[in-house]
């Protein structure tokens, strides 16, 4: 069986035209998923155990199911387009060249959890490029009536609405992106209540990715067991891996939920250049935890990743050659999440700058005895205690850059 | 009323923005076109200035405390002007494996202004900026709307540089 399936087209000059998706098919499985309950479709889902693509993995059956539990209306539906996890790049060439079938997924979501707006939430950089694409995509789509007041002729009416950002990574996470949406500043909210029950405006909301989306045609062309069994047990269809870094080939790689990194790295994107070898992968975008050459052939799935204390996150795969030096390549992953800190949590506002300019004494040659575990005690004791995940997201690379490869780091100690 | 910073066609583009953000959300959420506005406002001006903020604040009936606090918050809108060409360079790890920081170095040398300055000419201002979400083809660079991410290389930055000077 072919592996491509959300790339299928991304090769054809118009393949983010209307006419391009009708081509291969496109707009025939939202009709058809009418005539179906929402309910039958939030379990085809399920049963498909397709996983939420932007960064934990979440059952989109079961998340689905805990909305349309909910009483109050109306319902929405909040799509995060905010890519921007360093290392990801998938989404942003959903919308640039496929944005039809990333539509026709919103259609028939929408429907499923009863809802008839939906807002998708797009980083401030992707216009003009992907946000300019997406509009026009959705005006086509509404002049043909598959949009609008009576969607494909049915009485039922969903409206898509683009809402640009502003450059803040902690807007990706839901509920700092809700809050923007609402016109806020992007502070994460303390949970419960999650999104389901309370999310946009208080009311029930889906947040998923934007790559989720896209993959609801094929589930409910294939029905749900033919697309899990695409992928691997308790991870359905096909992933965007996002292939940067030391890489030949470099790009976006689809391949089956669970393909190995040595496929990934080496089949699919012609390995390392200068015939270098392999010193580390990030599995999932640059908050997760960092794996050694000699795990290459672990499987990207999200629960071997779990297994393997890391994640696969958002897809981000990014690969060091044995040149680089991993406490440079902390330092720099750090103060990236210290930029990016909202500052409402003390361990996260003042422990991921810390360790930065900790980092920064280390990478610079003044390095002390003690700053190494340091480090390292920063991450362990603010984990699990902030409001959102970004400062695990941090601690996560400081903990497992330096338990894997503290040569590096011991290296820069003076004696 | 706070006077409006906009002159008569920059006013009907910003108006009809504005008026398409609100219908995009209930009426009671009218604090939900506040980005859109600020988007508008900056597309027109080039920057935010308090004026412009407050007047902002006006239309959508909330405080200019709270409307400068949102701006401040976001990194895409400038407080205070920037140059001509703003070039922002991507230093996230992706980037920087294959040389994002040294091209940051190699870009403010060349046109004589340190990060989140503006150039003597006013011509170009440049700084790091966040993941652009162009890793497979880094070091990525963004030039106001446009990106550069076809794998920029010294060179390539250079000549972009000239073009630009060239250009305006
Ligand atoms: C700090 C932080 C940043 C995030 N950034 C993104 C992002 O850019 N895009 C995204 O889809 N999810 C991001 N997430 C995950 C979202 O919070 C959320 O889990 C996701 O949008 C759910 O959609 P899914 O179930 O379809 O994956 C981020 C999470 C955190 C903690
Ligand atoms: S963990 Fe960090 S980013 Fe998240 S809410 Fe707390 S301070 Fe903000
Ligand atoms: S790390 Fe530079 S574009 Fe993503």
């Amino acid at each position: 069986m072919s592996d491509r399936i959300l790339t299928k087209h991304w090769g054809e000059p118009d393949s983010y035209t209307l006419a391009g998706y009708e081509r291969i098919g496109g707009y025939k499985t939202a009709p058809e998923a009418f005539k179906r309950t929402p309910d039958d479709i939030v379990a085809e889902v399920t049963k498909g155990n397709l996983r939420g693509r932007g960064g934990a993995g979440f059952s989109t059956g079961m998340k689905w199911s805990f909305v349309r539990k909910e009483k109050a209306t109306p319902k929405y539906l909040v799509i995060n387009a905010d890519e921007g996890e360093p290392g990801t790049f998938k989404d942003r060439y959903v919308l640039e060249l496929d944005p039809h079938r990333f539509i026709e997924g919103c259609i028939i979501g929408a429907y499923a959890l009863d809802c008839h707006a939906v807002y998708v939430y797009c980083r401030g950089e992707f216009e003009p490029g992907p946000i300019t694409r997406l509009k026009a995509a959705i005006t086509e789509a509404r002049a043909r009536g598959y949009l609008g007041p009576s969607v494909f002729g049915t009485g039922y009416a969903i409206e898509m609405h683009v809402h640009r950002g502003a450059g803040a990574y902690i807007c990706g996470e839901e509920t700092a992106l809700l809050e923007s949406l609402e016109g806020k500043k992007g502070f994460p909210r303390l949970k419960p209540p999650f999104p389901a029950n309370a999310g946009l405006f208080g009311k029930p909301t889906a947040v998923n990715n934007v790559e989720t989306l896209a993959n609801i045609p094929t589930i409910l062309q294939m029905g749900g067991d033919a697309y899990h069994a695409l992928g691997c047990p308790k991870n359905g269809g096909t992933r965007l891996f996002c292939m940067s870094g030391h890489l030949v080939k470099p790009g976006v790689v689809e391949a089956p939920m669970g393909a190995t990194f040595r496929e990934l790295i080496y089949d699919r994107c012609g390995g390392i250049p200068g015939g270098k070898k392999l010193k580390a992968i990030i599995p999932g975008g640059s908050s997760s935890a960092v794996l050694s050459a000699d795990q290459v052939d672990l499987k990207s799935d999200f629960d071997t990743l779990k297994g393997a204390k890391t994640m696969a996150g958002s897809g981000g795969v990014i690969v060091l050659d044995e040149t680089v030096d991993m406490a440079w390549a902390l330092y720099n992953v750090t103060k990236f999440y210290a930029h990016e800190s909202c500052g409402q949590c003390t361990p996260c506002r003042e422990g991921t700058g810390w360790a930065a300019r900790l980092l920064k004494k280390l990478v610079d040659g003044r390095g002390e005895k003690g700053d190494v575990d340091l480090i390292y005690n920063i991450a362990r004791q603010g984990e699990q205690r902030t409001i959102c995940a970004l400062f695990d997201g941090a601690a996560m690379p400081l903990k497992s850059y330096i338990e894997k490869f503290r040569a590096d780091f011991d290296s820069k100690v003076k004696a | 009323m706070v006077a409006s910073p906009f002159n008569p066609e920059q006013q009907a583009r910003f108006d009809a923005e504005l008026e398409a953000a609100l219908a995009r959300f209930p009426p009671e959420r009218s604090q939900a076109a506040l980005l859109p506005a600020l988007h508008a406002a900056q597309r027109e001006l080039g920057w935010l200035s308090t004026e412009t903020l407050s007047y902002v604040a006006t239309r959508l009936k909330l405080w200019s405390t709270r409307v400068r606090e949102v701006a401040a918050f976001y990194t895409l809108f400038r407080l205070k002007p920037v140059g001509t060409n703003h070039l922002q360079i991507c230093t996230n790890l992706s980037c920087a494996l294959l040389g994002g920081e040294k091209l940051l170095e190699q870009a403010c040398t060349r046109v004589g202004a340190r990060p989140h300055e503006i150039s003597a000419d006013g011509k170009f201002s440049v700084e790091p900026v966040s993941c652009l979400a162009s890793c497979g083809t880094a070091p990525a660079m963004q030039v106001n709307d446009r990106y550069f991410d076809e794998k920029l290389t010294p060179e390539k930055l250079d000549a972009i540089i000239s073009e630009l000077e060239r250009v305006g």
